[in-house]
């Protein structure tokens, strides 16, 4: 061993072996994590195993009215992971290529709201299509329509306000990879001949696609156990999982149905993260 | 140089002026969408009604007044900021510790230590605010602030990694090696060397767990009990009663959080959790 091996084996707390320092470092934060969260979410969602039955799980997976707010869950998801990357990826690409002004007014546009907290743009939707809501009032002092609309409590409004907050999570990741391009290669591309848009489907796209699938398995992961927004502008009639198991804890007080229900939900969330792992190969850590 | 001789590069050039200008009216388009909330809210909120309308009749502060007179809002706000600071510190130290650990460390189980810390992103909030209700509630915490606190910190934790992780790939740990080799002590070295130049990074990452605190809804809904942190009590008054009071109290959170976000890229890397 040389000095300086010697030396750096001899870390702040390390006493004798030569990688005690740095685990030892971590040590309160993994204590903390194990006692305040790995545990008592693992011992939640084996609450009917340490009840000895297995029957919540089975129903959770079978029943078919949970079935079908699984298949919802899927269904939203997918359509705000689709839109967020139909509104997302061209605004990615506005950033990257807009003259200084104009990306410096779009990044304010993506960012103000990114920061202004869930609640209150949630609350902001529901003035804005409430049944005397600002749009309805407009359209009917236009007499566009002559009675309000109903638009709060289903899957549009919800689909909206989630795209709100979940587009920027993808614009994010996916700006990124578009900084991180080499443009020679458009420029070569294009230089032997190919046409804009098969420059941009054999060119371009592919080098922005680790970008767009973490980007969009962040939205899908996030979307998947959404709360605020389907229990606020979905007013009960869009139910997501995460809705029913606070419903379940809340208004049936049958935690370890709400156990069983989070394990499908976390099962399913970790499936996704992982076949978005899978997918890209070690290209990236989280 | 355009000419006749060069018709497939004039059509192109042509094309490509046209898809510039569909591009940029169709990102105003999404910037319209996306700033849409705050265009309502910021009206209202000086609203001269006695209820919701729009546009304002006229302008007033009387939701502001409102939000200052009624002791529960200023409540809810003081425990929000006490919930944060607290998140702030005890999440910093945890993950710049936890960051240094998993950077620095190469022992078995590493990847381990990396995936629970990792963790809390992935797992839906609900779960996590679920389970931590269950254990507070036997340990009576509920309705505590330090409770909400350490459930904050959970969440936190991750952002403080990434950030600071990230800060840390990038140091040159020779430099460490050199004030060693001159006689400093692996403390001194990481206190007088490595600290200041990472600085930026923990300040930005401090920044982001008290945003991340401040703004949390879902576990302060299930374990903060009586004692609500604003979003809570917003969360109930938007259930309850749909008054301006609350577009006033949204004004004064942006506010915050933009002093947040302003003070974070002034005196740290800025804050972006996602990178």
């Amino acid at each position: 061993m040389s000095v300086a091996a010697e030396r750096r084996s001899r870390g702040l707390f390390s006493h004798g072996s030569p990688h005690r320092g740095p685990l030892l470092l971590g040590l309160p934060t993994v204590v903390f994590l194990l006692v305040l969260f790995a545990i008592p979410v693992a011992q939640f969602m084996l609450l009917p195993i340490q009840a000895g039955t297995v029957e919540p799980y089975v129903k959770a997976l079978t029943g078919s009215l949970f079935l079908q707010v699984i298949w919802n869950t899927f269904e939203i998801a997918a359509y705000v992971t689709l839109l967020a990357f139909l509104l997302g990826y061209p605004v990615a690409y506005f950033l990257t290529v807009a003259p200084p002004l104009w990306r410096t007014i779009g990044f304010f546009c993506v960012l103000m709201p990114f920061w202004t907290s869930i609640l209150v743009r949630t609350y902001a939707w529901m003035v804005i299509l409430g049944r005397r809501g600002v749009l309805n009032e407009a359209l009917l002092s236009l007499d566009i329509i002559e009675e309000p609309m109903v638009l709060l409590h289903s899957m549009p409004t919800v689909l909206l306000g989630m795209v709100h907050v979940l587009m920027p999570f993808f614009i994010f990741p996916v700006y990124a990879a578009m900084q991180r391009i080499d443009l020679n290669l458009v420029a070569a591309a294009r230089g032997l001949g190919a046409p804009d848009w098969r420059v941009f489907l054999r060119v371009y796209f592919p080098l922005t696609l680790p970008g767009v699938l973490s980007g969009a398995t962040l939205v899908f992961i996030l979307s998947m156990g959404f709360f605020i927004t389907p229990a606020l502008l979905g007013g009960g009639r869009v139910t997501m999982i995460a809705v029913l198991i606070e419903q379940y804890v809340n208004k049936f007080l049958n935690w370890e149905f709400a156990g069983a229900l989070s394990a499908v939900l976390l099962a399913a969330t970790l499936i996704v993260y992982g076949l978005m792992k899978w997918a890209m190969k070690g290209d990236r850590k989280w | 140089m355009v000419s006749p001789s060069q018709p497939r590069t004039v059509r192109a050039r042509r094309r490509r002026s046209g898809f510039r200008s569909l591009l940029g009216l169709y990102c105003a388009l999404v910037f319209f969408f996306l700033m849409a909330p705050l265009f309502v809210v910021f009206p209202i909120s000086f609203s001269a009604a006695r209820y919701l309308s729009f546009p304002p009749p006229g302008f007033s502060w009387q939701w502001y007044e409102s939000y200052l007179n009624d002791p529960s809002w200023i409540q809810a706000t003081v425990t929000s900021i006490k919930v944060a600071l607290g998140t702030t510190v005890l999440a910093t130290l945890l993950g710049t510790l936890a960051a240094f650990s998993l950077v620095r460390g190469h022992y078995p189980g590493r990847a381990w230590v990396d995936r629970l810390v990792a963790a809390p992103i992935i797992v839906p909030n609900i779960i996590i605010a679920v389970a931590l209700y269950g254990v507070f509630a036997r340990f009576r915490l509920i309705g505590e602030w330090y409770g909400v606190m350490l459930g904050h910190t959970i969440y936190a934790i991750p952002f403080v990694v990434l950030v600071v992780g990230a800060a840390l790939r990038t140091f040159d740990a020779n430099q460490e090696q050199a004030a060693m080799g001159l006689g400093a002590s692996r403390l001194g070295a990481v206190w007088r060397i490595t600290l200041p130049q990472i600085r930026p990074s923990i300040v930005s990452a401090a920044f982001l767990a008290f945003i991340t605190s401040f703004d949390e809804l879902i576990i302060a809904l299930f374990t903060s009990g009586t004692n609500a942190t604003l979003p809570k009590k917003m969360f109930e008054n938007i259930i309850f009663e749909i008054d301006p009071t609350i577009a006033a109290v949204s004004v004064l959170q942006i506010l915050l959080v933009a002093l947040v976000v302003a003070l974070a890229s002034r005196f740290g890397v800025g804050v972006n959790p996602i990178r």
